[in-house]
């Protein structure tokens, strides 16, 4: 039995928690919280560039180190730690995985080498209003060689490179890649819950584009996307989840209240447990997602839906319960805990949301079952 | 990250499968015996059998008639026998954890006297500790024993004792100072259940089943040379046996997400989409716990001391069943409140544990327990108050 990470992969995750710790403290996240014009800390995108993660997963002949999932795995989860104000998953897990997946020669060469330098932010664009987006009834059209309509709303969308756009394409739906540099796009911010990312309208006004994969494979290359990100975004919840404990435990040991500290009371012993449990949970799925995702096993979408439908659970009630444990204080702006709250949200809605997921698992097992 | 054994491990799994495949039937192969009397002999007799041939207990040093085994191929020997018709119920307790108590403090005489005939399958233990007032709470019992002569008499009753009714000997925890706070004056001792004043009756169960005991002790004599350490030092003794009470306690029998999905689907009702989210729900339960297991595997494989992730084991699946039961019975509506297993889908089995799943939120350590346990030991947060710690055991309350 060997259901674990490696040593190598372990001092990876240390490395990488010293360098987030001291890089994306609470302090940079709220640079970009408190100020409307900053969708991401640019200071420390540079900085991750420079250690090369954007390359983890990217093949050596595209100049990335050739790593693998694991690798991409373990810093998912110290990102989602720190609730890293970059855009991270935008362009190492959606931009770089879509590309990996249904990209040219030409495009891999093109674009990958790229993003590893740091030159290209990512993006993807699905959403078209309320509702998760169904390829079978999409409003952005893709003819072959342009894309036009409206996407809303694209996390990463405002300083966004490029983006992977979900269009409907004939009687089918496509993915296709666009420089943001092109024709025919408008850009528009918008406020969300989660002011730590950017996030924007795209509008395509016959924009050029380039087609991930054939005619008409969107939509199954759209669902091999959604598993391998979410897994990843799982360990980013994984992550978040996990801090979120450990301000509720750090706090409730420091808060007295009737002469001892509030932690000894079960109510919130219980509370912090169950935190404990949910974790355990997503982190087990998460493990398994990660398996499958590292070994493109038959068992991927299960796994992959497993992983986010466990850690979307674990981060919503270690964020939303860390609040009720710090009181009033955690209900004030100067206290962290809203920011954990905020990420939660956004990253359980954002490639689908737990109602998207269990359907997809029970789907999945279906078809397992029927095999 | 796979879920392959090591070559020791693998070489070590076909030797163990070859030696089952010797001496029973895979599971499933027959219709399971409802025979209790000549259960209790084929037990005896399959310990016996593996206890000559080295596994009975994996870990136990060879001294004692162990494998000298690691911690791994315990798990392995465990995941392959479970996979057999074997019946080793009757000496989970005892092996797991009354014969490891008398090893680590029995005299040379004792472990003489009662190790072997444990292993070989001779004689059978239980575990006395729980009573009517003391529970979670164990250290708050109240059987006494008195000191006449070179020997102490026993007063008191225990309850939920697992196999009494079969055993031979028993680990019985009693006060015998109550003058002093309840951890200190508790002393362990080895009991001989087949004497006079010994009177075990069957617990009738909530779920109508008999499968508990209590037993009363009536002017019971125990020689002092029966103890298990010091007088007032039972509480130690205990929580080495409880300790390995973790490790003998397995999984959880009954009903899982595939058996409801089964159901569901040859009812109809699989498109249900309230039914199709629980569904999801209990399956990343079910795996979250199947898994964690495997991580604590992992950890064993690697030689390294698994981490407290294992905690959250029967929390998870003794309320996983009774919310799985719960909805299957729902599901049926009206005639899901029948108890029949001749008219009901899968033998009544969502029936069944619906009725055991509330003694299993219970035994071993209740929910609350053990999210006290994994706050207190794996979080690090307060004890709760303890009002009786420092005062005289019979000047508190209990009831």
């Amino acid at each position: 039995m060997n259901f674990d990470f490696s040593e190598d992969q372990k001092f990876l995750a240390g490395e990488a928690r010293k360098f987030l710790e001291a890089e994306s403290a609470i302090p940079v996240v709220r640079e970009v919280l408190n100020d409307d014009d900053k969708a991401y800390s640019e200071g420390l995108w540079k900085k991750i560039a420079e250690m090369g993660w954007l390359g983890t997963a990217v093949p050596e002949e595209q100049g990335g180190l050739g790593l693998g999932m694991l690798e991409m795995c373990v810093l998912a989860e110290e990102m989602g730690r720190v609730l890293a104000p970059v855009p991270f998953s935008s362009t190492a897990y959606y931009l770089t995985e879509a590309i990996k997946l249904a990209g040219s020669d030409e495009v891999k060469n093109d674009i990958l080498p790229r993003i590893v330098a740091g030159e290209i932010i990512g993006c993807y664009a699905a959403s078209e209003g309320p509702g998760h987006p169904d390829p079978a009834s999409l409003k952005t059209t893709f003819d072959g060689s342009t894309v036009s309509g409206t996407k809303i709303p694209v996390t990463d969308g405002g300083i966004a490179t490029h983006a992977v756009v979900l269009a409907k394409e004939g009687s089918g739906a496509s993915l296709v890649l666009v420089d943001l540099s092109g024709a025919g796009v408008t850009r528009k911010a918008l406020s969300t819950l989660d002011p730590t990312r950017g996030h924007a309208e795209l509008t395509f006004d016959k924009t050029p584009g380039i087609r991930l994969g054939k005619a008409g494979e969107g939509a199954s290359l759209n669902d091999q996307l959604m598993d391998k990100v979410a897994v990843l975004l799982a360990f980013e919840q994984l992550g978040g989840a996990s801090r979120a404990l450990e301000m509720a435990k750090e706090y409730s040991l420091e808060r007295y209240a009737f002469g001892r500290p509030i932690a000894g009371n079960q109510a919130i012993k219980h509370k912090l447990a169950e935190m404990y449990v949910k974790n355990e949970v997503a982190r087990s799925n998460c493990f398994y997602g990660a398996w499958a995702l590292s070994t493109d096993a038959p068992e991927m979408p299960e796994a992959a839906a497993a992983a986010r439908v466990a850690a979307s659970e674990a981060f919503w009630y270690a964020s939303k319960e860390n609040i009720q444990t710090h009181g009033g204080m955690g209900f004030t702006w100067e206290v962290d805990c809203h920011l954990y709250y905020r990420r939660a949200k956004l990253l359980a809605v954002q490639a689908g949301g737990p109602k998207v997921w269990k359907e997809k698992l029970v789907r999945a097992l279906e078809q397992k079952n029927a095999a | 990250m796979d879920f392959n054994d090591t070559p020791e491990e693998a070489a070590f799994r076909a030797e163990a499968r070859a030696f089952l495949e010797k001496h029973l039937k895979p599971k499933g192969s027959a219709p399971a015996s409802r025979d209790r009397v000549n259960m209790l002999e084929k037990a005896k007799a399959w310990q016996k059998t593996k206890a000559e041939n080295k596994f009975a207990q994996i870990t136990w040093p060879e001294e004692w008639g162990g494998r000298g085994g690691t911690a791994m191929q315990s798990v392995i020997w465990g995941q392959e026998e479970s996979k057999f018709d074997a019946p080793t119920g009757p000496f989970a307790i005892g092996l797991g954890m009354c014969v490891p108590t008398v090893i680590a403090f029995g005299s040379d005489e004792h472990k003489k006297r009662y190790v072997q005939k444990a292993l070989m399958g001779e004689e059978i233990w239980c575990q006395l500790f729980s009573e009517p007032s003391a529970g979670s709470d164990v250290a708050g019992l109240k059987t006494r024993a008195v000191k006449d002569g070179d020997e102490w008499v026993i007063n008191g009753q225990k309850v939920w004792t697992s196999g009494a009714h079969y055993s031979d000997f028993g680990i019985l925890l009693v006060r015998t100072d109550p003058k002093v706070p309840k951890h200190k004056g508790l002393t362990m001792f080895i009991v001989n259940m087949k004497q006079p004043g010994v009177e075990v009756r069957p617990i009738h169960q909530a779920s109508g089943g008999r499968e508990f005991n209590e037993v009363y002790f009536t002017d019971v004599r125990i020689p002092d040379s029966d103890r298990l350490g010091d007088v007032g030092a039972g509480w130690k003794v205990a929580l080495v046996t409880l300790m390995n009470e973790r490790l003998a306690v397995g999984g959880s029998p009954g009903p899982d997400w595939g058996e409801i999905m089964e159901y569901a689907r040859s009812q109809g009702t699989l498109s249900d989409q309230a039914f199709r989210e629980k569904l999801a729900d209990w399956y990343v339960a079910a795996q979250g716990y199947k898994l964690t297991k495997f991580r604590t595997q992992t950890a064993l494989s690697r030689g390294q001391t698994p981490g407290p992730e294992n905690s959250i084991g029967k929390i998870i699946t003794a309320n996983h069943l009774q919310d799985i039961c719960n909805s299957a019975i729902e599901m049926q509506d009206h005639y899901g409140i029948i108890n029949e297993s001749d008219r009901m889908p899968a033998d009544a089995i969502f029936q069944q544990s619906f009725m055991w799943a509330p003694g299993l939120r219970i035994a071993g350590g209740t929910d609350e327990i053990l999210k006290n346990i994994i706050a207190e030991r794996v979080l690090g947060l307060p004890q709760d108050v303890r009002v009786d710690k420092d005062k005289p055991f019979d000047e508190m309350k209990s009831g």
